[in-house]
């Protein structure tokens, strides 16, 4: 079982996408969005992790700084980056649902495309 | 719609509360180059500091503490702060972001603590202010 | 200090007066025009200054911070990078050209957004095309994407339905290109592109690796619209407003289309693409089927902008089909086709844009011969563009399509070869039908106040002149950029 990271990342990836593409309403769609992308920072992280290794700050009671100590501190620093990537898309991607309720009342993606089709 | 109606507990509660999450946010910002935290987590604490009033008082009183015309004036100037320390470092001689270079008179390793910690204030006080005019733009159109 | 930071000026610039444009045009709104447009000259002129340092061939790098690859983020200004980034900050500007007289109709009271967005957009793209390190690209892919649906969805009213797709999907492509990062940094240990071509070179091929490359590639070609990933481009371009459609028509397929080519040869190299796993057959027939299909549905459009819309598929498949048939004379077809039909879309949208000012719309079945009277100049544009894209010499959409042609004969792939020459007949019969309306049925002599203006203003005729008559200079030119730019930049090993 030293793949459980991997392989629950493998079945978050499966319900976001399965979220963003069978489901209708479109938050709906927007929470699947969202599982996937956590998806992707949980694989980074997990990568991360080395047996026997700490939180990488400098420890003085492990003696000399040897890297064999600490876990790999940059794909954390990456997904710092993608976290705050996520919140802005979310933040685009309910700007733009709330305006389509607005514009349109409904949020479910059959009646939205009869909707957009007329004029 | 529901009528909004001030309940006396929530806002006690909340006036309380509101400056210590101010101060834990400022603290989360300050340190985040040695335990977890830093620009964009601390400057989510403060937004949520502000966006409290905002809820538990209604927009009316507070916008009292944080003006909502504020918002995008003040994400700018926190991006422009970012942007202008590296741009200082690049005018001075080095690459973009290269601390070492900022003109104040240290040696490089306090050169680069300092740009750092600039850089995550700027980073702060964008990342509220942005944060708060989402809030308040997806609320433009009810009125309380 | 110029010299010393030119590879990272450009994004730098775009980036900084983005941030300071709402602070600069908080009084007085008018400025934000003429300050974008002033910007984007600026980055005409550093990129040319750029490709005239490395045009001979060689390499410059910059290193942020100023810690050394492969800890640090590097900036790699090599002649391939510096000749696209030519391409879009130039077609960029005569757009904006554009944009200063349709703006305060197109998106009122919102021109300051509008064009802080306009700069976000070039900083994405410009920062894709100089990067040299993979995950800098991912955070400059959405800095792109996150402005282009943005972009999009201030339009007619069925716009922000058709930009929330574009949002589903381009954030599907970003993410799987970063598990395909999160996999090749396991494998190799860096993220640092001249670094990887070293490692993985050398390391034997396991199938992490695929699963790396078969990501990234994915997420890529969601992005560049290849056929079947295409499904978010019709209605995007066509519900967009006109400067949005005439920006991100001729530049944000093209980036996605520089990154495969980065991918693809420069950091997994042909012995991976091509001897291990038949990814590059893959890619060229899905393309050969976009081709085919765009322009067929390219025929069976009333509107010209999603008629446009789908030959824009159509031309991402020739774009295709060049990578995937991995020699020298495809790799140059693709290339020369990259700034041919950015600078073809570019003049055909901004032609429907004086339409749609001019009369109101640009409904095909409604377009006669008061075009031909009113609108000279639009027009003679439109049939540069149009002939230059059926790929009638002298115009510069011939030749590409010669050098994909050459490069599918030497393959021995017929295949290609037909599909190219089908589709060259295929664009002909949807442009054919916009100029029987307009050159060659009788108009009556009726009462024209139906049209809204009596002739083009010139600040929207200008550009759309320059960027169909320079396809007629660049046809003429192009053995000049052919020899002297694009065979230095033919990826090793090919």
């Amino acid at each position: 079982m030293s793949n459980f990271a991997y392989i629950s990342v493998a079945i978050l990836l499966t319900l976001g996408i399965y979220g963003m593409v069978l489901k209708k309403n479109l938050v709906k769609k927007l929470i699947g969005m969202t599982i996937l992308q956590v998806a992707v920072i949980m694989f980074f992280i997990a990568s991360a992790v080395k047996g026997g290794a700490t939180v990488p700050v400098l420890d003085e009671r492990l003696g000399i700084p040897n890297p064999i100590h600490y876990i790999s501190p940059l794909q954390h620093c990456l997904m710092l980056t993608a976290i705050v990537v996520g919140v802005a898309t979310s933040g685009v991607a309910f700007a733009l649902a709330i305006l389509i309720y607005r514009r349109f009342k409904t949020l479910d993606e059959g009646i939205l495309l009869q909707r957009m089709g007329e004029k | 719609m529901r009528r909004f109606r001030r309940n006396i507990i929530i806002l006690m509660v909340s006036k309380m509360v509101a400056p210590y999450i101010m101060l834990f946010a400022f603290y989360v910002i300050f340190h985040g180059h040695l335990s977890p935290g830093g620009g964009f987590q601390g400057g989510t604490l403060l937004s949520a500091a502000i966006l409290l009033m905002r809820l538990t008082a209604g927009i009316k009183l507070g916008e009292r503490q944080f003006k909502r015309i504020l918002g995008t004036p003040l994400g700018s100037l926190g991006v422009l702060i970012y942007f202008g320390v590296g741009f200082l470092a690049l005018l001075w001689g080095g690459e973009f972001l290269n601390y070492a270079y900022l003109p104040f008179g240290l040696t490089p390793e306090k050169l680069r603590y300092l740009g750092i910690l600039l850089v995550e204030i700027g980073v702060g006080i964008a990342v509220a202010a942005i944060l708060v005019s989402i809030y308040d733009d997806l609320l433009e159109h009810n009125n309380e | 200090m110029i010299s010393h930071n030119s590879p990272a000026l450009i994004p730098l610039i775009s980036l900084g007066s983005a941030i300071a444009l709402p602070l600069i045009a908080f009084k007085k709104k008018a400025l934000a025009h003429p300050f974008t447009l002033l910007v984007s000259f600026t980055m005409v002129i550093l990129s040319f200054y750029n490709i005239a340092r490395v045009w001979q061939g060689e390499r410059i790098t910059y290193h942020f911070g100023g810690w050394l690859p492969p800890v640090g983020i590097e900036y790699l200004l090599d002649p391939l990078s510096a000749f696209i980034a030519c391409v879009i900050n130039t077609v960029a500007f005569f757009v904006l050209i554009h944009a200063g007289g349709i703006l305060e109709r197109e998106v009122p009271h919102r021109t300051v957004p509008y064009c802080a967005l306009i700069l976000l957009f070039l900083c994405g793209a410009n920062g894709i095309i100089i990067t040299g390190d993979v995950f800098n690209l991912y955070v400059f892919l959405e800095i792109f994407s996150l402005a282009g649906y943005g972009l999009i969805a201030v339009g007619e009213r069925a716009a922000v339905v058709a930009s929330f797709r574009y949002l589903i999907l381009g954030t599907l492509g970003a993410s799987f290109y970063l598990l395909g990062v999160g996999f090749l940094y396991i494998v190799t240990g860096s993220l640092n592109m001249a670094d990887l071509k070293r490692i993985i070179a050398v390391i034997p091929v396991n199938p992490a690796l695929i699963a790396a490359l078969a990501l990234m590639v994915t997420g890529m070609a969601l992005k560049m619209a290849l056929f079947p990933l295409h499904g978010w481009l019709p209605d995007a371009y066509t519900y967009a407003p006109s400067t949005t459609s005439a920006l991100i028509a001729p530049i944000g397929t093209k980036v996605a289309a520089y990154v495969l080519i980065r991918l693809l040869f420069f950091v997994f190299g042909i012995k991976i693409t091509v001897d291990t796993i038949p990814l590059l057959d893959v890619i060229g027939y899905m393309a050969a089927a976009g081709v085919l299909y765009g322009s067929l549905l390219a025929i069976a459009q009333k509107e010209m902008k999603r008629m446009l819309a789908y030959s824009s598929v159509a031309q991402i498949g020739y774009i295709g089909i060049g990578l995937s048939l991995a020699n020298p004379m495809g790799y140059i077809g693709a290339v020369l086709h990259i700034l041919n039909h950015a600078f073809m879309k570019g003049a055909l949208f901004l032609v429907a844009g004086n339409l749609r000012n001019g009369s109101g719309h640009s409904e095909i079945p409604r377009f006669d011969a008061r075009l031909r009277k009113k609108y000279p100049g639009g027009m003679a544009a439109f049939s540069v563009a149009a002939l230059s894209m059926i790929g009638i010499p002298p115009m510069a959409g011939f030749f590409s399509k010669w050098y994909l042609s050459l490069g599918a004969v030497e393959k021995s792939n017929w295949v290609m070869l037909a599909v190219i020459l089908i589709s060259s007949l295929l664009n002909a019969v949807y442009f054919i039908r916009i100029w029987e309306r307009v050159y060659l049925i009788k108009g009556n002599e009726e009462n024209d106040d139906t049209l809204l203006q009596e002739k083009e203003p010139l600040i929207l005729l200008v550009p759309t002149l320059i960027l169909s008559f320079s396809l007629i200079l660049l046809g003429l030119g192009n053995s000049f950029l052919v020899t002297k730019i694009i065979a230095r930049i033919i990826p090793p090993g090919m």
